[in-house]
This record gives C-alpha cells, structure tokens and sequence, in this order.
C-alpha cells in the first residue's frame, strides 16, 4: 500500500536473495538512476562497483592516526628523555632509539586503530538512531535476512510513479514508499 | 573478474581435503533467518535458566575472594602476600602473564585468522574476543595490586605533574604499561565494531521496548547500507592488522619483563617467541575450557561444529609443540652456555625444591597434548575439555616455575629464600577467576556470543539461498 505524503525520502523494494539484489541495482543503475543505496545484512563487495563505492577516507586516515601516534609517542619519549628530565644512567646517551621501539610501536597501534573505527562510524555518519528507512515495517529483516534497494527522491530523475513501477517490473517481494 | 575474485575469497570457506576435514563449520539446512534466529533469542527469547543463575551466584561469590583480599591489601600492604626478598615476584606477577596470555587466543582467533582468510573462525571469534577482553581486566589489576599502593597507579601513565617526574621509558614495566593498555583499547574496540551490525539485529529482533533502546543505542542507528558495509568491512581489515602485530608485541614486551633483567633463567633470547607461542597455547585451552560447555548448554552445536574443536584442538598441539621446543632449549642453553649460574637454574629447576612444579609441568603442557594426535580424542568434546584443564594448569605452573625457581635461588647462596604463597596470594588469584567467570556468564545472556553476520557469511552460497516461504507474499 503507497501511502500518499506530501515528502518521501525515496520508494524501496524488498528482495529475498543477493542476488535479486545485485540485478536490481544493475538494473537501476541502467535505467539512469544514481541516488540509490543498497541494505544487506551481509556485505556484498559486487555492490562497490555498481553503486561506485570508492572511498579510501577510513584508510587515509588511519594511516594518518598512525603517523601521528608514531611520532606523539616517539616524541614524548625524547623529549622527556633529554629536556623534560634527563636521568645519566651509566652514562647512557639521553637519545635512545632502540629502547623507543616498543612504546613507538604501540603508540602507532593504538592511535591507528582508534582512528580506524571512529572515522568508520562517523564518516558512516553514525550515530544516528533515527533514519526514513526505519519506517518501513519489513526493513527490520535487513538484518535478518532481507537485501533492499532504496531509489532516493533526489535522485534527478525520481518520479514516484515511475519509479515505483520500475522497481515492480524487477519482481522483488515488496515495494513501498519510505515515509521521510 | 575481479569482483568474482574477491567474492571466492569472502564467501567460501577453504576447503580441505575428506580426510583432514571434520563436518562442516556450520551445519547444513541454516539459513539467513534461522541463523539470526537461533543467535539472537539465546539473548532475547530464552529464559533465565536456573543453571545460568546458579552459575552466576557460584561466580559472583567467588570473585567476591577478590573484593575481600584486595579490600585487605588496600588496608595491610603487599606484605600480606607471600612476596620477600628476593622473591619480589611472586603470584601476582604469576598471574597476570597466566591471563595475559589466556587473551592472546582470542586476537589471534579474531585478527591474524581473519587476516589467513581462516572464515571457520567466524564461529568463534565473538567469544574469543570476549573472554581476551575479560581476562585481560583480570590481568591488569595484578600488576596495579602489586604496586602496593594501587590508587596511585596512574603515575605509570606520563602526565604533567607538579612532582616534575616521568615514567621511565627505557624500562620494560613501562613498556608493559603501554602494550597492555593498548592492548584492551584496541581489543575493546575491534570487539565493539564486530559488535555493531548484530546489535543492530538484536534491536530489530526485540519485541520488547527497552532492548530496543539499548540495543538501538548500543548499534549507534546501524542500517546496513552498502555505503556503510563498504567502510565497515575496510575498518575491520584495517583493526585486524594493526592487531596482529600488537597481539605478538604484547606477550613479547611481556617477555622483555623477564629477559631483560640479569636473572639466569630469565635472560635469553628465546623467551619472546616462547612466551607468545605459550600465550596462545594457554589462550586456546582457554576458548576450548569454555566454548565446550557454552555449545552444549545453549545449543550452538551448529555453528560451533566438530570442525571448530578439531581446528583448535590441532593448534593447541602445535603451539604446545613451540613451548615443549622452549622448554627443551631452556635446558639446551643452561648446559650449552657453560654459565655456573644458568647451569645451576636448570638443575634447580629440575631437582631443587620446586621440581614437583616442573615436572608437573612437563606432563601438563609437553605429554598431555600429545593424546590430541589422534582424532577421535580432537572429536570427543569431553576428553578434549578435560585436556583443556590440564594444559590451563600446566601454563599456570610454568609462569610460576620461571618466576619462582629463577629468583629464589639467584647467585648468592646467602641470599637464597624459599617462596610460599598466603591464603590471600591463592583468595586473589581465585578471585579473578570468579571475575572471569562472572562476566563470561554475563556476556552470553546479554550480547550474541556468536557473530550474527559473519555466520551468514559463511552459509553455503549466501547470494544464491532462496527462504522457503513460510509467510504468504502480500
């Protein structure tokens, strides 16, 4: 049942395999529409090519954090060690890189690995408790086991009608709008 | 062609020839919604057994040992402990390298088989990380007890300070506050990122208002879009990486602990690969302690499958193999070094006072292991698990050899002590494990215990299975 509003967030139809999935984006991206995103419960890598996922950002940026955490450990290290208070143990040099290597590395590591998953969640633009396509009932089985393809109204070419009927012509289980 | 490429590699699991494979890694006729299923309503529809809650009260009486001998510790000092001079260290530190390394498994299970396209470990890791994460907290609290004056502990960390000191950053303690507290950071986190699609599927599946507030909460509004599975499945590649060599770095510095310092016994090369080797050994005696009676009791046989056990049970015989080649190299370099005092250790270790506990040892962790050659033993959950309890012993005695028998008999004989732990060294230590256990019982009612969707993952063809149509289409 399409429930009329004056402002939906886009029209999604429901498929049972990820297969019906992956050919109904192709299908989609054929027919020249581009605001779409795809919801799995599993990942699907042959999605990144049809919807062109390439996005390096989480990579750039842990390789970043890691920099950083690299030379903030390293750093602190000589600096504590020659300015802040040296101690002369034995006459050993105040600059020491071979015993700098554990806590170096592990700076890396740590800061590396905190960049890693929180730029993941915020470049997802996570948290966000509330999205338009909770509204749909049935999209609680994306994640169970249900793949959905959600053609957005701001995409160039978004008719309502049209695009309903397009996603109808690709046989999936269910098509409904998503109330914004 | 290469998106079929990556597909092989993400879906199929490596497939072995008949004889060497045992049974499936999730049993057939699963689907993506029996699967979620099955996983989900252990935490969300099953009841409150009286067999969860009377373990529960059992642990969470144990670990209140703990609360009383620390309280006790906080009140009198380290001198309640068995420690003197020159057994400076004695259970405590026994202890927190015996959890350590019961963690290591879990990372190793989650990162480095993640990395080895291992995706039989997609059954396993959740619990394995979970039980890293607990038994690392176990860990960290021995070394701040033993400092004597525990809530003082954060002048380990460097921060500006009025006193104008600063940790000493060429010691290896040091170095073992670092790689420790990354440890945890980075083992919560990668734990909590594996954590966030199936918490998502809790909240989905909950019919009741709270779980859907925690659990929406807690999967911070995860909705599985492509977008976000693209970024999501790059940050774990990329954690698992970075865990990989901090997993080895851990144990290592550990290691440094030791190796580091004068002490015959202590100061040799090979205790780094030894002790990683023997974190992992005590690590997967630990998964299988565990994971044997938690399949039975919450009927996760299909997901953690014969296959699981032989898979473990062959890699505890190999890293027990690593540590019986340590053991013997200990022995080698004390005769081979022609050093009197490394050549003394070795003999005392083997004849002195302590040599019930290392030849205890020696049957725990070189001749026991050897039964899991055979396969029917690997398949047989029960003598598996008991073999599980041994190996856990055997690793607890051979930290406790190495602390113990290096110090107490160092170069001068007039300074030669024995070491005798007090009831408050055994009341701590059996108190973490009440803590251990206590959270372990915790976890599984509270959070899937086995990763929701790297077991869809790993369902035969996962693009291709179509649901039988149990609802009518409307």
């Amino acid at each position: 049942m399409i429930i009329e509003k004056p402002e939906i967030h886009g029209i999604m139809a429901e498929f049972s395999t990820a297969e019906e999935l992956i050919e109904a984006v192709r299908a989609a991206r054929d027919a020249g529409y581009h605001k779409m995103d795809a919801y799995t419960p599993v990942p699907l890598e042959e999605l990144h090519e049809l919807l062109h996922i390439h996005d390096n950002r989480v990579s750039l940026f842990t390789l970043i954090g890691g920099l950083c955490g690299a030379a903030g450990a390293f750093g602190l290290i000589q600096w504590v060690s020659s300015l802040a208070e040296p101690l002369n143990i034995g006459g050993r040099p105040p600059i020491s890189v071979p015993t700098s290597i554990p806590i170096t590395f592990e700076g890396t590591v740590l800061i590396a690995g905190l960049t890693a998953a929180i730029s993941m969640i915020l470049l997802n633009g996570l948290p966000m408790p509330y999205h338009p396509v909770f509204n749909v009932d049935r999209f609680a089985n994306a994640s169970r086991n249900k793949f959905f393809l959600c053609i957005e109204a701001e995409d160039p070419h978004f008719d309502r009608t049209k695009v309903a009927d397009f996603l109808q012509s690709l046989e999936p289980d269910e098509v409904a709008e998503v109330a914004n | 062609m290469e998106t079929q490429q990556q597909d092989l590699s993400k879906a199929q699991p490596v497939e072995l020839p008949d004889n060497i494979q045992v049974g499936p890694v999730v049993a057939p006729g699963h689907t993506l919604a029996t699967v979620t299923d099955r996983i989900a309503n252990a935490v969300l529809r099953r009841k409150i057994g009286l067999g969860w809650l009377f373990g529960l009260f059992v642990a969470f009486g144990v670990m209140q040992l703990l609360v009383v001998s620390a309280g006790w510790l906080f009140v009198k000092g380290v001198g309640i402990w068995g420690i003197n001079i020159p057994i400076g260290w004695g259970f405590a530190i026994v202890n927190f390298v015996w959890w350590i390394g019961i963690g290591h498994a879990g990372t190793l299970i989650s990162a480095i088989l993640l990395l080895l396209n291992q995706s039989w470990r997609n059954s396993i890791n959740r619990f394995a990380e979970a039980m890293t994460l607990f038994a690392v907290m176990c860990a960290g609290m021995f070394p701040v007890l033993h400092t004597g004056r525990p809530w003082l502990a954060y002048w380990l960390f460097p921060y500006p300070n009025t006193m104008s000191i600063w940790p000493q950053f060429r010691s290896p303690l040091e170095w073992d506050v670092w790689a420790v507290s990354t440890y945890f950071t980075i083992s919560l986190v990668f734990w909590y990122v594996g954590l966030i699609p199936d918490l998502a599927s809790l909240r989905d599946q909950s019919k009741k208002k709270y779980q859907q507030v925690i659990y929406g909460m807690a999967s911070l509004g995860w909705r599985g879009s492509a977008y976000h599975w693209a970024r999501y499945e790059k940050a774990s590649l990329l954690l698992a990486g970075l865990s990989t060599p901090l997993v080895v770095s851990v144990h290592t510095i550990v290691s440094f602990d030791f190796a580091v310092g004068i002490v015959p016994g202590w100061h040799t090369t090979i205790f780094p690969p030894y002790f990683v080797a023997g974190a992992i050994y005590s690590g997967f005696a630990m998964v299988l302690t565990l994971m044997i009676p938690v399949r039975k009791f919450y009927n996760m046989e299909d997901f953690v499958t014969m296959r699981h056990l032989n898979n473990m049970a062959k890699l505890t015989l190999t890293t027990g193999m690593v540590v019986a080649y340590g053991y013997m190299m200990e022995a080698f370099y004390g005769w081979y070094s022609s050093n009197t005092y490394e050549f003394f250790m070795i003999k005392n270790r083997q004849l002195g006072p302590y040599a019930p506990a290392y030849w205890t040892l020696i049957f725990c962790n070189i001749i026991t292991p050897q039964f899991l050659w055979s396969k029917r033993i690997r398949t047989n959950p029960l003598i598996l698990w008991l073999i599980s309890l041994v190996v856990n012993c055997g690793m607890w005695l051979e930290r406790f050899v190495i602390v113990v028998t290096s110090l107490h008999r160092d170069f001068l004989p007039s300074s030669w002590q024995m070491y005798y732990p007090t009831i408050w060294d055994i009341f701590t230590y059996v108190g973490t494990l009440g803590f251990f256990m206590t959270a372990i019982f915790l976890f599984v009612r509270v959070l899937p215990m086995i990763s929701i969707f790297e077991i869809r993952m790993l369902l035969p063809s996962p693009m291709r299975i179509k649901e039988p149509a149990k609802e009518p289409a409307r």
